[in-house]
């Protein structure tokens, strides 16, 4: 019997006993993962647990995207890790996370490449610590005649969070990229670990700042499955509407800044304007432009009248109308798709090697989305078609971006039209001892997952968070391989990946 | 010679105006308001009040690059035909020197910003010199079709008196030319489809970035140089445009002024009709306008 067989059968946001999690022997453990990867399954998450002063234990969630099934599967190991990545790509950054956070050895690396470059926060006690130095990072080297280095941030010219860049380019030719991240690091898994609920839905909140309804809706779907709670149909159906904003507000925007950074003025403009009108909506909903306070355990914080819905209904009846001209204005310029085809290539074989997520894998025709692969609360109900592409370029990318808009636009209006009666939150009570659960939630970037963990006495023992763009960074490092370094603008936009997400 | 003193100085005053019409141009078609059209005088005092900070690495070349890329404008505008008679300076050939002034402006800049050792610059000065070998090929091109049509060796000569009689014989050609200097025009200024004047991102820039490391009064020069350019080649094209005869100072003076703002509200108009260029593409863009002032020029020696 293979070890993919005994894993434990999960669905998303259903709370099973960490006990009847199988523990597999270290070796096995990883070829599992690997032959499950290599069979079509995706890993969702990798993390450490703390089990014995001397011991970790790792637990993999494998997916199985077409039949929408989670596989759990754990293993005892010490602070020698067993060869996870081995043959197995999409496992190596987090074989690194693990490394990091856990103060594990890595087989057949002196020190893995960091990931945040912060000391462990989720080391088992007993193990002697490893040596950390924040500055440390092997960085790619290309010797040759005209080749040059060039280095970017982590203070940038533009108001972004920091990171740095760090080409090797040949000329205007890009050769390798390397992406030194981890300046965000606040330790958001400790806090949602430590504090109690009322200020950890505050921190799920500020994962990161644009993606706030689809964080803490993860967040908030793991806490309710531990305490078994049932939310009422109204609050699923105002958390999808959220959910459908916040992705029309960042995509929208991100049309804005892609046609910005190819200097065409009017499709930046008039995006930029329409992308305030969804963020109006949000703030109309919660008082934040951002959904903040909106989303809470157990339903959601604000209801929304009758007369609020016939509003947002109209003001989406509005955008509906206003968008379209624009999309073409953008989408149909020649000297616009001159700048974006055939820029920026990520591969339908990359993405599954590398397991990438969100707009950037379905750009490339793999079909991944969470609300379709692993429905939950109103996407049981309601289906969305699942936008993609073929060619994996920055028009692709934002030809997905325009289909999801046009889509979200029609979940919301229909969503409005025929919002179910009830309680908008319904108590969430004490958190069941033991169990593991998997939220994920297809945020507007992609897969957003948080795996709970609770203790014997019922409290959070480990959360994990796996924001899309933890997956997704180095498809930017290798869409960049071999294209001009003046494209890199463009290229990391049309991506547009957190930087908070990423450093947690 | 007073009268062509008289249009230099308003030529100088007015430039700053130019890239604030350019940009409020930009706005109106694309449903903003903008920046007010005399933003650019607002920085240049602002920047010419200010200190100035020069990094430890650099030489007396950065300091020096300003100023020299200032002057060279301000000498090439000189050599220019402005009151539709003549210009201030003029001798036989002037028009090379015209060319080699912003030439050696452009050499000073390029080394002023390899002078700093950031790589940025350096990738900003590598683009703008293989543009501007280019960008030089058309713009001879168009002297010489000018020089042919006219028979003429200086700018004075050829633009000075008005082109009317030319135009009936050689309109192909020079209608090629205007076309071929608009859009060296744009190149030569740093605006789309060329380059991003309002791009704030190191790694796609051309002409921004090689004036990221200076400040205060330097920037000043600078940015003054780069509207002064926008202004010089705004008026040949309206000297080349423009075929009515200047009867007196101040029409010739509103010809002037109403032309150049015209050309820079055209280039505000392409800023906001086309996307710009990638920058492996700019080159052909280059070749083609310098191919039609190259085509002028069969058609004039025929």
């Amino acid at each position: 019997m293979s070890g993919r067989d005994e894993a434990l059968r999960l669905r998303n946001r259903r709370a099973a006993p960490l006990a009847r999690v199988p523990v597999l022997d270290g070796d096995r453990f990883a070829e599992t993962i690997a032959d499950a990867v290599s069979g079509g399954d995706r890993i969702i998450s990798l993390f450490g647990l703390v089990e014995t002063p001397d011991t970790l234990r790792l637990v993999a969630v494998l997916g199985d995207d077409e039949q929408g099934q989670l596989r759990a599967i754990s293993s005892l190991v010490s602070q020698q890790l067993p060869p996870l990545s081995r043959g197995c790509p999409q496992a190596a950054r987090f074989e690194r996370e693990i490394a990091e956070q856990c103060g594990a050895a890595v087989a057949g690396f002196q020190a893995p490449k960091p990931v945040r470059r912060h000391p462990p926060d989720h080391a088992p006690s007993g193990w002697p610590a490893r040596p950390h130095d924040r500055d440390w990072f092997p960085f790619t080297s290309i010797a040759g005649e005209e080749v040059h280095e060039v280095a970017v941030g982590p203070v940038h010219a533009g108001v972004i969070e920091p990171g740095h860049f760090r080409f090797q380019a040949h000329g205007e030719e890009v050769l390798s990229l390397d992406i030194m991240l981890g300046y965000q690091h606040r330790g958001v898994e400790r806090l949602l670990e430590a504090l109690d609920r009322r200020r950890a839905v505050l921190v799920a909140e500020s994962i990161a700042g644009d993606t706030v309804i689809a964080h803490t809706s993860a967040w908030c779907g793991a806490i309710e499955a531990l305490a078994r709670c049932q939310k009422s149909p109204r609050a699923q159906a105002l958390r999808g509407i959220a959910l459908e904003l916040e992705r029309l507000a960042n995509h929208i925007g991100d049309l804005g800044t892609l046609a910005g950074d190819v200097a065409y003025q009017p499709a930046a403009a008039y995006f930029g304007r329409l992308r305030g009108e969804c963020l109006n909506l949000l703030m109309l909903v919660s008082g934040n432009r951002y959904g903040r306070g909106l989303v809470r355990p157990g339903g959601v914080g604000f209801d929304v009248p009758a007369e609020m819905a016939a509003e947002i209904g109209l003001r989406v009846g509005q955008l509906r109308e206003a968008l379209p001209p624009v999309a073409s204005l953008l989408l149909d310029a020649p000297s616009v798709q001159s700048r974006f085809e055939g820029t920026g290539v990520v591969s339908a074989e990359l993405c599954g090697v590398h397991g990438f997520v969100g707009p950037v894998a379905r750009s490339a025709g793999v079909l991944r989305d969470v609300r379709h692969d692993y429905p939950y609360g109103v996407y049981r109900f309601v289906q969305i078609p699942v936008a993609s592409a073929w060619a994996g370029d920055v028009f692709a990318r934002a030809l997905v971006r325009w289909l999801e808009i046009q889509r979200s636009l029609e979940f919301v209006t229909e969503q409005l039209r025929a919002l179910p009666r009830g309680e908008c939150r319904v108590p969430c009570g004490a958190l069941a001892p033991g169990e593991l659960v998997v939220a994920l939630e297809e945020g507007w970037r992609g897969e957003v997952v948080h795996v709970a963990v609770t203790d014997d006495a019922g409290r959070i023992r480990r959360h994990k968070v796996t924001d899309p763009s933890f997956r997704n960074w180095d498809a930017v490092a290798l869409a960049m391989r071999g294209g001009q370094i003046s494209d890199f603008p463009l290229c990391n936009k049309s991506f547009n990946l957190s930087y908070a997400g990423h450093d947690l | 010679m007073l009268s062509a003193i008289l249009s230099l100085a308003l030529l100088l005053m007015l430039a700053p105006l130019l890239p604030g019409v350019a940009a409020r141009t930009r706005s109106l078609l694309t449903g903003r308001r903008g920046p007010p059209v005399h933003q650019l005088y607002i920085d240049l005092w602002k920047l010419m009040r200010r200190g100035v900070v020069y990094s430890e690495t650099t030489t007396p070349i950065f300091r020096l690059a300003p100023i020299v890329v200032a002057a060279t404008v301000v000498i090439a505008a000189t050599l220019v035909p402005l009151d539709r008679t003549s210009s201030v300076l003029r001798f036989s050939g002037d028009a090379v020197a015209f060319a080699y002034l912003l030439g050696l402006g452009r050499f000073l800049l390029v080394l002023g910003a390899l002078d700093t050792g950031s790589s940025f610059e350096g990738m900003g000065a590598s683009r703008e010199v293989t543009f501007a070998s280019i960008v030089e090929l058309g713009l001879f091109f168009a002297i010489a079709t000018l020089a042919v049509a006219t028979q003429e060796l200086s700018l004075s000569g050829m633009l000075g008196a008005p082109l009317g009689r030319h135009w009936a014989q050689a309109a192909p050609s020079l209608v090629m030319v205007a076309l071929g200097l608009f859009s060296l025009l744009l190149a030569e200024c740093a605006r789309v489809p060329v380059d991003d004047p309002s791009t704030h991102l190191e790694l796609t820039m051309i002409h921004e970035v090689m004036v990221l490391d200076h400040g205060g009064p330097d920037l000043a020069l600078l940015l003054f140089a780069g509207a002064a350019k926008l202004a010089v080649f705004s008026a040949l094209v309206v000297a080349l445009i423009v075929p009515a005869p200047a009867r007196s100072l101040p029409v010739a003076l509103a010809i002037l002024v109403a032309g150049t703002v015209g050309v820079a509200i055209a280039v505000g108009v392409v800023e906001s009709a086309t996307a710009r260029l990638r920058l492996p593409t700019v080159p052909l863009y280059l070749a083609g306008a310098a191919a039609l002032a190259g085509f002028g020029l069969v058609l004039v020696v025929r």
